[in-house]
């Protein structure tokens, strides 16, 4: 049976130790908790799905040179002709941005055209027919763009069009009973209708940091293409030959016309690697935060065996003693793994509060969520077995303390 | 002479309990790495890219957008300026030097008709900005005040444009040729890449490609060239190039040199004084809210230190704190294992000051190694920030000189620091007590 009152005594007696252990255990629990959660959020984010069928699909940059504005429209045509007759080519389109590209259009939507402010905000993809299945995005309700409905436009004079695809979370935001097919809609400043012909599955916007968080799933999908500089290029090879896609669009795009720059970095880019790219940031975290966590577990483990062994050493004969006096091995392993439990109990205690507060702080001085209390209490188990793990070694070079020690100088 | 005899007894020590000191080592190593792991990319994005002139350079700020939109961002303006305001700013010429600028893209066609048109980061600025920002050149130098005024087809290159374009020669008074338009080349900047990029940090995030061409401000609005960086409307700007030079679309940046306090003051009052007039005019029609910033106030404003940056050196720095309380205990536990040998110098007439110096500088010793292995660690560490960060803030964070050095004195002082109380336990042993005992 546990002895908790001697126990209590024997630590008295080692407060500064005592007091070390339980910082270190409290001050662990603080950082490896938040550092937990920063994981947990980050995986969150790079899981998000952005409704495209990524495989297969590859993405090109692409400036104009020398050409007036305004008439890169029949240039941006002839690529999009040639690069559909490529062949490994399923389909392609020119769009002014794509998910997780980073930059792009955002504006607002409202249902009144008097509202004074928007109901929400939403990115606009411009594109032609072919988006859908060039993306790989699926329709749910209504229909696609007709072949006669894409427009050429200068992007400064775009006022939305009369007829546009959203995404299923903007349709349930902006008509919450599920209505929303046939509804006519206000996007940008709210002069122009336009009439929800169809609803999409999901299309994430061309963002993935945090400000963009509560408008991620909103885009609107509009049959124009844009004059201007640049463009982007969405290409969806047949199965298995995005390799040589990738290699055989770029030269086809030069020899149709070298007046252009496809940049060297980030130019052409299969989706893979676009995903890899936004999210590098966030991987890169939780790798670090991870790491960190590791290597803190380790040292606070460390530290706990190297201070109970010096415990142990100064104890032998009280050891010798107790088991002279008849206590078996059990119950000087017992000892020492409650003295643990005991110090470890009084750590996690402080730290779940340090770990809270520390959060609270984070919360306060970054975009960061609340801590789930989920998190604390795996910290506290995590802590406490691995305090019992660490005196598992030296708890038991002290049980095997001979009874004959007690009569060694004395 | 003592120094160094306690500093050979250190190092036997160190020797005498080699699990306890790796254990030590390790964790002076661990914690010191990874704060300066983290610090080396904190010092990095929070660097002063101008630090002779922070203080003297302003960006301005006018809300044109009104009360309503500027309560979505905390009551601030726009962070950029509408053509209307850059111009009228421009115009009235009350600051030492100014210079309104924005990103474009042209393409440099080479004259070598094999090669494939590039592009490079360029702006569009007028020839104040080259003596503002302390712009270096190799050759030649900015264009005059005059260019701006005759929209000149005149450029200042890069250094590495011109090692691409011109094999590195004198290229001053040759011409190149910029989306089919030829332009003269006043000057060859040296390598100029200032870090953060505080001349605009709302369109690069403040970390990006070092800038290899200026062409006048002037020249790009006759060119019609449309900024390379973010334009932000709060309504329809309307159709066509002049549509939108007159909106409320704000995307120009401002920026001011005022040497003193006293101008900038009177710069300030300026900008008031400007933006109620234009409340009068009954174009706003609202109170003036306008803004003077800084060098670092702007890049504070601008949130040019990432967000990861911070947080990992809070963590590190939390993690180093846990690293010094374990060490803490260890020296503890290691220098109360020799109890009996303290009592024995004790007691052989050693001073307990004396103690103090025999443990401090043993600790200093563990520091030191420490330091050593976190200086390794470190190295790794700042290879493996090009997995945390974007490759244009991964390439700031270096093991330079300055580096290793705090580095190294980071771990001994922790480490030293963290020896007092161990060292004051161990300087209390009674000698008699001690000697008695065995």
């Amino acid at each position: 049976m546990l002895q908790i009152k001697p126990i209590l005594v024997a630590l008295k007696r080692h407060k500064a130790g005592t007091l070390l252990i339980a910082l270190q255990i409290a001050l662990t629990l603080a950082i490896v908790c938040n550092a937990l959660f920063i994981i947990q959020q980050r995986l969150d984010r790079i899981a998000r799905p952005t409704g495209l069928d990524e495989t297969n699909l590859l993405t090109i940059q692409n400036r104009w040179v020398g050409v007036d504005d305004e008439k890169t429209g029949s240039l941006v045509r002839a690529d999009v002709q040639a690069i559909r007759e490529l062949p490994g080519v399923e389909d392609a389109i020119s769009i002014n941005s794509y998910p997780l590209r980073g930059g792009g259009w955002l504006t607002g939507v409202r249902t009144n055209p008097d509202a004074k402010k928007s109901e929400t905000h939403t990115t606009q993809y411009f594109v032609d027919d072919h988006a859908l299945a060039t993306m790989g995005v699926k329709l749910v309700a209504g229909r696609n763009f007709r072949s006669d409905e894409i427009t050429e436009i200068d992007p400064k004079a775009v006022v939305s069009a009369p007829q546009i695809i959203v995404t299923k979370t903007l349709a349930d935001k902006l008509f919450p009973d599920g209505s929303a097919l046939g509804k006519v809609v206000y996007v940008d400043d709210g002069t122009q209708p336009s009439t929800i012909i169809g609803i999409v599955e999901r299309l994430g916007g061309p963002w993935n940091s945090t400000w963009s968080d509560t408008f991620l799933d909103n885009a609107v999908l509009e049959p124009y293409q844009l004059t201007g500089g640049g463009t982007s290029y969405m290409i969806r090879s047949k199965p298995g030959q995005l390799a040589a896609v990738t290699r055989s669009v770029p030269e086809a795009l030069y020899k149709l016309n070298r007046m252009r720059v496809i940049p060297s970095e980030r130019g052409v880019r299969t989706y893979d690697v676009v995903r890899s790219q936004a999210y590098k940031s966030d991987r890169g975290m939780a790798i670090l935060m991870g790491v960190v966590c590791l290597v803190l577990l380790g040292i606070t483990a460390a530290g706990i065996v190297g201070l109970t062994s010096f415990w142990v050493g100064q104890r032998r004969k009280q050891i010798g003693v107790r088991r002279a006096l008849g206590a078996t091995q059990r119950d000087i392993l017992s000892y020492f793994l409650t003295e643990n439990l005991l110090i470890g109990i009084g750590g996690v205690v402080v730290g779940a509060l340090l770990a809270i507060g520390m959060n609270l702080w984070l919360v306060t001085q970054f975009e960061m969520a609340r801590l789930s209390l989920l998190y604390v209490l795996a910290g506290v188990v995590a802590l406490l077995l691995l305090g019992q793990g660490a005196v598992l070694a030296p708890a038991m070079r002290a049980s095997r303390v001979p009874p004959v020690e007690a009569t060694r100088s004395v | 002479m003592m120094f160094a005899y306690y500093f050979q007894l250190g190092l036997r020590s160190l020797r005498k309990n080699p699990l306890l000191t790796a254990l030590m080592v390790m964790a002076i190593g661990c914690g010191v790495a990874a704060s300066m792991t983290t610090y080396s990319v904190f010092r990095a994005t929070s660097n002063n890219p101008i630090p002779g002139k922070s203080s003297q350079l302003y960006v301005p700020l006018i809300d044109n957008w009104g009360p309503e939109d500027a309560a979505q961002n905390k009551g601030e303006p726009p962070d950029a300026m509408s053509y209307t305001d850059a111009m009228a700013l421009m115009r009235d010429h009350r600051a030492r030097r100014q210079t309104a600028l924005y990103p474009v893209a042209p393409s440099v066609i080479p004259a070598d008709a094999s090669m494939l048109p590039v592009r490079e980061s360029s702006y569009a600025v007028y020839a104040d900005a080259f003596p503002m920002f302390d712009v270096p050149f190799l050759y030649g130098g900015g264009w005059q005040a005059s260019d701006d005024a005759a929209h000149a087809p005149v450029v200042v290159i890069g250094r590495a444009l011109n090692d691409k374009l011109f094999r590195g020669v004198n290229s001053v008074g040759r011409e190149i040729n910029l989306d089919g338009r030829n332009y003269r080349i006043t000057g060859v900047m040296d390598t100029w890449d200032p870090q953060p990029l505080f001349f605009d940090p709302v369109n690069t995030s403040g970390f990006g490609d070092p800038v290899q061409l200026f062409i006048p401000f002037t020249r790009a609005i006759d060119l019609k060239m449309a900024t390379n960086g973010n334009n932000n409307c709060n309504k329809h700007s309307g159709e066509g190039w002049d549509a939108w030079i007159r909106s409320d679309c704000v995307w120009i940046e401002y920026w001011a040199e005022l040497p003193s306090v006293a101008e900038a003051n009177a710069f300030r009052q300026y900008l008031h004084g400007y933006a109620a007039e234009q409340q009068r005019s009954g174009r706003f029609t609202w109170a003036p809210n306008v803004r003077l910033y800084d060098v670092p106030q702007w890049l504070e404003h601008e949130k040019v230190v990432p967000q990861e940056a911070k947080v990992s050196l809070l963590v590190s720095l939390g993690f180093l704190l846990i690293c010094l309380v374990n060490t803490v205990g260890l020296l503890l536990a290691k220098f109360m294992r020799r109890a009996p040998e303290i009592g024995v110098r004790r007691a052989l007439g050693a001073s307990r000051k004396e103690i103090y110096a025999q443990f401090l500088i043993e600790a200093g010793t563990v520091g030191l190694v420490g330091g050593v292995v976190g200086l390794l660690l470190t190295g790794v560490g700042v290879f493996g920030v090009t997995l945390v960060f974007d490759p244009d803030i991964a390439r700031l964070a270096t093991l330079n000189g300055s580096l290793i050095a705090l580095t190294l004195l980071v771990a001994v002082l922790a480490t030293v620091l963290a020896a007092f109380y161990p060292t004051w336990r161990a300087a209390q042993v009674q000698p008699a007590w001690q000697l008695k005992s065995n």
